[in-house]
């Protein structure tokens, strides 16, 4: 293969790759009133998890049901709800599910409590860890070590 | 110093456990957030007569209400178990979901109507208000109208029998029908 041809090749699986990227996002306007408005919609619609297609938000994904929300997303902005009402209405019909952050419960305590409690324990593990460097540190050795010591170097070498 | 040695092993069986856990739960499922619930009001044409109805149609109960549609490949599996549901008098409700009206007509009028009537809901905005997230979904309402349970999928005799038999205590005593695979 000449370098001409690799260059050439390779300029096309570029091309491919981003022609397949571009394809994957979602193409619909909306016709906001304000670019605060615009703003808040792409923060909630990026915050707002699809239900369907359950590791995208609902700004990514193109299932039914997100176009749905994303339609609902932008009406209720338009009308002038809040973003608590917003996601509350999500909510009342699809869960904490549907939040990428959701609200401290019951049931997502452990999830909001986790990074902190893996935090003590890391730094409970490393604080043990290095107490126990420093009291072997000094290099002072135990009665029973020095004697260990000297009936090695006692011993005849083989 | 002797509980020490065994943290790694404590630490391993914890893990061990948290995710052999893991592999028993179906991340596609998700809590149906209007469980207990009354079913959202509504007003919005039924398919055959075309009048408007409002959530007050819902009688009798305790009754069914089936997400289905006609581009939903899998509400064609669990339509003729639907059917066999009807004739034991189970009452169903259907919410045709973001689906053309005339081929709604067409698919009951060609496979059978299992349905008492049916919400018409080409916006979705009636699936919205109750979360539903695709079809077919199958929900149960108590006596009293409110929300029971949820079911996303298709709706067969094992789940019938497993999670609706207690609202429905006639389903779970019938003859199972031999036409599951009638359709196909």
């Amino acid at each position: 293969m000449t370098r001409v041809e690799k260059v050439l090749i390779l300029s096309a699986l570029w091309c491919l790759l981003s022609v397949s990227l571009g394809a994957r996002a979602v193409i619909e306007t909306y016709a906001f009133s304000s670019q605060d408005l615009e703003a808040r919609y792409h923060l909630l619609s990026q915050e707002l998890r699809c239900p369907k297609c359950q590791n995208q938000n609902i700004a990514d994904s193109n299932a039914p049901i997100a176009r749905d929300l994303r339609v609902v997303l932008f009406e209720q902005l338009e009308a002038g709800a809040t973003d608590d009402e917003i996601l509350a209405f999500m909510v009342a019909r699809y869960g904490e599910f549907v939040r990428y952050r959701p609200g401290m419960d019951r049931q997502t305590l452990l999830l909001w409590a986790a990074p902190g409690l893996l935090l003590v324990f890391g730094a409970a593990g490393l604080i043990s860890h290095f107490r126990q460097r420093r009291v072997r540190a000094p290099g002072v050795l135990t009665d029973v070590e020095q004697d260990q010591i000297e009936q090695l170097l006692r011993e005849p070498r083989a | 110093m002797r509980v020490k040695k065994f943290i790694p092993l404590f630490a391993f069986v914890l893990l061990t456990g948290l995710l052999f856990r893991g592999l028993s739960i179906d991340p596609t499922a998700l809590p149906a957030a209007r469980l207990g619930q009354p079913f959202p009001p509504f007003a919005q044409p039924e398919l055959l007569s075309g009048d408007e109805i409002s959530d007050a149609a819902l009688t009798p109960k305790p009754a069914l209400v089936n997400v289905w549609a006609t581009w939903c490949y899998s509400c064609r599996v669990e339509h003729p178990y639907l059917l066999s549901l009807a004739e034991q008098g189970i009452p169903i409700y259907g919410l045709n979901y973001k689906d053309d009206s005339a081929k709604a007509r067409d698919w009951l009028e060609q496979l059978g109507d299992p349905y008492r009537l049916n919400i018409v809901d080409v916006e979705g905005s009636v699936g919205l208000d109750l979360g539903v997230y695709g079809a077919p979904e199958t929900y149960v309402l108590d006596a009293d109208g409110y929300i029971v349970h949820r079911h996303v999928g298709v709706l067969d005799e094992g789940v019938f029998t497993r999670d609706f038999s207690r609202w429905f205590p006639v389903g779970a005593t019938s003859e199972p029908m031999p036409a599951a695979g009638e359709g196909l």
